[in-house]
């Protein structure tokens, strides 16, 4: 490429990036951008919008946050779908091993280790930038027994799979800037996971429910865990995907944990007997067609199914 | 280009989506695609031919088979061997489409010798061939990342390259063989 033509792309990139700044600003007046950077990945916005405090990635689709936090209080967790994760407690009593793939914000993070100081989290995350931003700006934090690791989802659960690590939990909240990437979709991806899972470890997965994608993500769930949970409540549109569930506890049983954690929950804003009562079991409705084709490494276009 | 796309695809599932898996197929493909100029601009200087550039053409598909055919377990050891997956996937990509490209890489120059039949239309020809080869490249990319990876199965679309360069290089063949015939006759 000739030189002469690079002094006209920056010119070209400023007034670009002039006019995406005083568009962000005149549509969001009121929130205020904190931090901004472009990662190998993406954009990473942090943004203020009076006490709440949002991760956004990529400036057009402002509307998808990726965490947010209040500042005034940081253990309410501010998201639906991050409540509907806990799910995975009504299941597992007292995890000791959690795997947490996509760090977002690391306020997964923070709260289990709040809940459980014993138990050891591992927070997978691709991009490093974001587990930065996470710690200077979500108040995300490591010690002895949290930590996190730069890598691939799929490389971390594989390699994880040949030192014979297990997980009691396994949270796959891994999002990209449009959704989840194609390849932490697949069958084969489904069981990597379950193979680094205790016996009577579970699997919790935040997806979204008004999807094309939702009957394949469906049909692929059940054939590597057989019948699973769908956590969702009707404000939202996510859907979280409880799996490698053997048998669910007896009423009795699940009543007494409702009981056990509704007040260890409830500074956090989550209402686990709420949560309780939208279980759905797939064996009992099945929302999707029976010749779904299944997402395999081979065929895998989530992204296109998706619109 | 069409391959080159599938290669994240392929190689996402053990070294997974970052940066540095673009890196090594870009790089592979730009240092076999080099190499393959310049072993194929070298062979066209002797009785370059229809029928070798057929050859070529059915050599391209076969070695453009195990991308579909050995894959998983090229990888599986590979994983296995290398702890880092920047050199994992780099290696990776090197064993799965350094060969193929190098030989899709002879096609380019070996098709001007073919097509120049006086020096003065050289540049002309040149240029309308790499005007078909990238458009073609183009198509290639948006095609296959836009449609075939929504309707079939990564290893399908794989065989389905590699049949038809496969029939590309037959028809060169054979065409070759019918103007030998028409020749002799004619003579």
């Amino acid at each position: 490429m000739p030189n002469v033509s690079l002094p006209q792309y920056s010119v070209f990139n400023i007034t670009l990036l002039t006019l995406i700044v005083s568009v962000v600003f005149t549509f969001q007046a009121s929130a205020e951008i904190v931090h901004q950077e472009r990662s190998m990945y993406r954009n990473i916005i942090v943004e203020d919008q009076g006490d709440l405090r949002c991760l956004k990635f990529n400036v057009k689709r402002s509307k998808s946050s990726q965490s947010c936090f209040y500042k005034s209080n940081p253990h309410k967790l501010v998201f639906n779908y991050t409540k509907l994760l806990f799910s995975g407690l009504l299941v597992v009593d007292e995890p000791q091993n959690i795997l947490i793939i996509g760090l977002g914000g690391g306020t997964m993070s923070n709260t289990l280790h709040q809940l459980f100081p014993q138990a050891n989290i591992d927070n997978v995350e691709i991009d490093p930038a974001v587990i930065s931003v996470a710690r200077s700006y979500f108040g995300f934090f490591e010690n002895s027994h949290v930590r996190s690791i730069v890598q691939d989802g799929r490389i971390f659960v594989k390699r994880a799979a040949l030192k014979k690590q297990k997980y009691d939990w396994i949270i796959l909240d891994a999002f990209n800037g449009d959704y989840i990437p194609e390849h932490l979709l697949t069958q084969e991806f489904l069981q990597e996971v379950k193979s680094v899972l205790t016996e009577d470890g579970v699997l919790t997965a935040n997806t979204f429910s008004i999807s094309e994608l939702y009957n394949h993500e469906s049909a692929t769930y059940k054939t590597v865990y057989g019948d699973f949970f769908n956590v969702r409540n009707s404000n939202n549109s996510n859907r979280v995907i409880l799996g490698n569930v053997k048998s669910l506890p007896t009423n009795e049983e699940i009543l007494q944990r409702v009981a056990q954690l509704s007040d260890k929950l409830q500074p956090f804003g989550v209402d686990i007997k709420a949560i309780e009562g939208s279980l759905t079991s797939t064996a009992d409705v099945q929302d999707w067609p029976n010749d779904t084709r299944i997402l395999t490494d081979q065929y895998s276009p989530a992204n296109l199914l998706k619109q | 280009m069409g391959i080159e796309l599938l290669g994240g695809r392929i190689l996402a599932p053990y070294f997974g989506s970052s940066v540095h898996i673009w890196g090594s197929i870009i790089t592979v493909f730009m240092l076999s695609l080099s190499l393959g100029y310049l072993i194929g601009g070298k062979l066209s200087t002797k009785s370059a031919s229809l029928q070798h550039y057929g050859t070529i053409f059915i050599a391209a598909g076969l070695t453009v088979l195990p991308i579909a055919l050995s894959a998983e377990w090229l990888m599986e050891s590979i994983f296995l061997a290398v702890e880092d997956s920047r050199y994992g996937s780099l290696l990776a990509s090197m064993v799965l489409f350094f060969i193929p490209t190098v030989i899709l890489g002879m096609i380019s120059p070996y098709s001007v010798r073919l097509l120049v039949t006086h020096h003065t239309e050289s540049g002309h020809v040149a240029g309308r061939l790499y005007f078909v080869s990238t458009l073609g490249s183009a198509l290639g990319t948006i095609i296959t990342s836009f449609y075939l990876v929504l309707l079939f199965d990564v290893n399908n679309i794989v065989l389905c390259f590699s049949a038809i360069l496969t029939l590309l290089g037959a028809l060169a063949i054979t065409i070759n063989k019918t103007q030998l015939v028409r020749e002799t006759a004619n003579a």
